[in-house]
């Protein structure tokens, strides 16, 4: 499975048949060679771990290691947040993962390089969520819903 | 309608039991979704938040994993998003930025709602909103909420204030009005004492500057101060980019910053840093030879380095830095040729690009013999690639490089045998572009072109055909450079030629004409029955045994002396045929040697090669095979083919070789068949230039006659612009009947008729020629 992000000012959305062209590039390279892409112009960097693959595509200009140290930041925050990440979890907790990534990079741009941080945002906001979850499931809500 | 809500919400699968439920595919992947997607349409217009917000997470799940669209739903996600519940809210932006585009209408209708989300109490809010924005911003977006952007570019909150940040960017690029109003905060952020917050300006600043240097020179002290104190080393990247754009408008500005640059360089331990270090030094301060001289040792370690990654980053700088100085591409000469067998194609193809980088004049062969060596051992791929990075190398500026124009040529002729190869075309094109410009070289092309005609094993291999199109132009063309004309011909005709796609045919076929035109006015001039017009050409070593008696005592000499020629030349086998050899002697004149006409390099033969036998043997030979190609449909070998046969059929009447000898029959002036094997070796021997095509009409036109039945197949497919020569008027002769030639032969669909010449024949005539078909566009000028 690969989560595909796009960066930089090229939003370009992340449909299906572009997820398989690259796939079906990627998937062929063997473990030895270098992690790098040219593809239709651009520069597509991917990392494995595991059985999962995290590419990111990006222009001329950048620099592929820092990408690569970018794509392992990442993979760190994702296994302090859900503890030892595995496939499943992200399969489940997709839009987590996104919500991950967007106090990551943000318009294509690393904004945050300290882990502590992130995770620590993450958790206020998911706190937030746990709490208007738990006050909407509360009799009381239900009942004012059902007299609406 | 209360009710019914909370049986949905009771009732409904969560995102969790969907994703189960495709897991387990208990009645298939399609299916599944369709279920899902049916029953999401449903929840989704339901009034309980709840219920909207399940559904949305799920359709979010199949849009982003299975790719389903959900345009439509972009109303319900607006609705969701303005939901006071965080946890719907978030659902809602969430669908909102990966689903909304410009051109999504809704847009419009959630203005108020981020305007309310930006300026609520709650940061989270607001950084949902931020981050929205981010992403889905229009000119519209952009233009009505840039005011509380502006606000929150001071905002308290560290990670608000950097999504702010960074949500510039991305209204900088639709509304540049953004840029008048908060430009100022942005620079004041830039100074700021938070390095987090620097840290984001810098990279937004990045982007900017990438696009248009020039307005933000200005800030460089900022960014010199930062270069030199930061520690960071993500924001010591993007710094080095941003002044890799600064040093190419002002280059003043090199001198500052080369000497950080390279601190940094020896210094850090983070190879992404390095690389960037080298990276600006490579583009834009190849001036400071210290600084490169620090660069191309950093490479080399790269370079030498086992990860793959880096080596491929390390060939990518050199190939940069290359033009300039090439002694850092020759010192790691070894490593970069090593690389050429590397597992990784991207390695592969960065180092022959290189490799082609260091050709040159004097180490050319070099070179080639290392290439050709690794396209040996490589993979099809790989090593098409390295041929066809030769070939066009090679070939530039008209073959700049190339010295030794014999050594090129055979080295095309080493390509067209390696398996691999199928880039046939170009060296198709690049033969017959050597033989028309280099005549120093025609004696080696016609050497490799005869060699691939010969094996009759290239014939049946479909990607050598172009090659071997070429290789036949060639030997034609150039036929009076051959050792063995003979042979040639019997290439030319050999039998597995029916392999052959019709179109090469056909040039085999007018190639097997040159070949025996020059044949045949070789022996004519040795028997004297044409005059020699440039004895005076011949080369040293080279003397003419013929004696200068007139025309019928030629002949007689001709038919007496006959030497048989058992045996000479390479695979030549002389078939004794039905002819008269009673009066032949067997006796050997050996140590003939012959002179051409034409011969301009020296080609001295042990035995005379052009005797009547084999003169005899020779049309025969082309008789049996070119007689079954009478009846093919495709139009450019029978035409061809035709010529030919006729020919030889005014030969066979003309010589009396086939026939009883007939005492005093001869004429006292020259048969014919002489005059026209003499025009048609004149015109085959002119050198090829560019063509007008009115002229080669008005020369056709104006011609002048010879009788017989070769007339106007001869005539339409000489092959040759004749500037000044022109065809016997004998050629357009209007005559028809039984006893002619075209009895029974005319091609399908089109009027026998002799002489009248029309554009369109002469068109048709040049034109179908291959050489013509091939040269098109360069040779008309109309």
């Amino acid at each position: 499975m690969c989560i595909p992000t796009f960066l930089k000012s090229h939003y370009i959305w992340c449909f299906l048949k572009v997820i398989r062209e690259l796939s079906g590039v990627i998937l062929t390279r063997g473990p030895k060679l270098s992690n790098f892409i040219e593809w239709r112009g651009y520069k597509v960097v991917y990392k494995r771990y595991a059985s999962l693959y995290f590419c990111m595509c990006i222009d001329q200009d950048d620099n592929e290691l820092e990408i690569l140290e970018i794509i392992h930041h990442f993979v760190e925050i994702l296994d302090r947040y859900f503890g030892s990440v595995c496939e499943l979890d992200l399969i489940f907790n997709f839009h987590k993962a996104y919500y991950v990534l967007d106090e990551l990079l943000i318009a294509g741009e690393l904004q945050e390089t300290s882990k502590k941080t992130v995770a620590r945002l993450i958790a206020a906001q998911d706190s937030l969520v746990e709490t208007a979850k738990e006050q909407a499931s509360s009799i009381s809500n239900m009942i004012a819903q059902a007299t609406k | 309608m209360a009710g019914s809500s909370i049986m949905e919400s009771l009732f409904q699968r969560s995102l969790e039991d969907m994703i189960n439920g495709f897991r387990l595919q208990m009645i298939g992947e399609s299916k599944s979704i369709a279920k899902s997607m049916e029953e999401i349409r449903r929840e989704i217009k339901s009034t309980d938040p709840h219920t909207k917000s399940i559904a949305l997470q799920k359709l979010m799940y199949l849009n982003s994993i299975h790719g389903i669209d959900m345009s439509w739903a972009s109303f319900h996600v607006a609705e969701v998003m303005s939901s006071t519940q965080f946890s719907h809210k978030k659902t809602g932006y969430f669908a909102a930025s990966h689903s909304f585009h410009d051109g999504t209408d809704v847009i419009l209708l959630i203005t108020n709602q981020l305007h309310k989300d930006l300026t609520s109490t709650n940061e989270f809010e607001v950084n949902l909103a931020l981050g929205c924005l981010s992403v889905i911003a229009t000119t519209d977006l952009a233009r009505d909420l840039t005011p509380e952007i502006f606000t929150l570019l001071s905002s308290s909150k560290i990670f608000v204030k950097k999504k702010a940040v960074a949500v510039i960017l991305r209204f900088f690029s639709k509304y540049p009005g953004a840029v008048r109003v908060s430009i100022k905060r942005f620079v004041e952020n830039l100074a700021s004492s938070d390095p987090h917050v620097v840290s984001v300006v810098v990279g937004v600043f990045c982007e900017l500057i990438l696009k248009d240097p020039g307005s933000y020179l200005p800030l460089v002290p900022e960014f010199y101060r930062i270069l030199v104190d930061s520690n960071d080393n993500w924001v010591l990247i993007k710094v080095l980019k941003i002044f890799s754009k600064f040093v190419l408008l002002e280059p003043r500005l090199a001198k500052r910053v080369v000497d950080p640059i390279c601190e940094h360089m020896r210094k850090t331990g983070a190879k992404s840093l390095m690389f960037e270090c080298i990276r600006i030094v490579v583009t834009s301060l190849t001036d400071y030879e210290s600084a490169v001289r620090l660069a191309v040792e950093k490479i080399r370690e790269l370079l030498v380095d086992d990860d793959p990654n880096r080596k491929y980053l390390g060939l990518k700088a050199l190939s940069i830095l290359g033009p300039k100085h090439f002694w850092a591409v020759s010192e790691n000469k070894e490593v970069v040729i090593k690389s050429l067998s590397d597992a990784d194609p991207n390695i592969k193809h960065e180092s022959l690009r290189l490799v082609m980088r260091m050709v040159s004049e004097s180490n050319v062969a070099e070179i080639s013999q290392v290439l050709i060596n690794y396209a040996l051992k490589s993979d099809s791929e790989f090593c098409n690639d390295i041929l066809g990075s030769i070939l066009s190398t090679y070939s530039r500026n008209v073959y700049e490089i190339i010295v030794d124009f014999d050594w090129y040529v055979s080295l095309l002729g080493e390509m067209s045998r390696n398996s691999h190869f199928h880039k046939g075309e170009e060296i198709e094109n690049q033969l017959i572009d050597i033989g028309m410009k280099v005549k120093d070289a025609r004696l080696e092309l016609t050497h490799v072109g005869r060699d691939l005609l010969i094996d009759p094993a290239l014939l049946g291999n479909p990607s050598l055909r172009k090659i071997l199109s070429a290789a036949a132009w060639v030997s034609g063309e150039y036929v009076e450079f051959s050792k063995n004309p003979f042979e040639l011909m019997e290439a030319l005709l050999q039998p597995r030629t029916n392999l052959l796609p019709s179109s090469i045919r056909a040039v085999y076929i007018q190639s097997a004409f040159k070949v025996l035109v020059f044949c045949l006015h070789s022996y004519l001039l040795k028997m004297e029955a044409i005059p020699s017009p440039s004895l005076e050409d011949l080369a040293s070593g080279v003397s003419n045994l013929v004696s200068k008696t007139e025309c019928p005592e030629g002949y007689e000499v001709a038919k007496c002396e006959a030497p048989a020629n058992c045996g000479q030349g390479e695979g030549f086998n002389p078939r004794v045929s039905n002819i008269l050899v009673k009066d032949l002697a067997k006796e050997n004149d050996a140590d003939r040697i012959l002179a051409h006409g034409q011969a301009s390099s020296s080609i001295s033969l042990e035995k005379d090669p052009f005797t009547h036998e084999s003169v005899i043997h020779l049309l025969n030979m082309i008789r049996t095979a070119l007689e079954p190609l009478s009846g093919r449909h495709e139009v450019e070998v029978l035409e061809r083919s035709q010529n030919v046969l006729g020919l030889v059929e005014l030969i066979q009447q003309e010589i009396p070789g086939c026939l009883v000898q007939k005492e005093g029959s001869f004429k006292n002036d020259e048969p014919k068949a002489f005059k026209i094997i003499k025009l048609m070796h004149a015109a085959f021997s002119k050198e090829l230039g560019p063509v007008s095509l009115c002229k080669c009409y008005e020369e056709i036109l104006m011609s002048t006659p010879v009788s017989g039945p070769v007339a106007s197949n001869v005539r339409l497919h000489v092959d040759h612009p004749m500037q000044q020569k022109k065809l016997p008027k004998h050629l357009i002769s209007e005559e028809s009947s039984k006893s002619s030639v075209f009895y029974k032969r005319g091609i399908p669909g089109k009027p026998v008729e002799w002489g009248r010449m029309t554009i369109k024949f002469a068109q048709q005539g040049s034109m179908r020629d291959e050489y013509y078909s091939w040269r098109h566009s360069m040779y008309y000028s109309l």
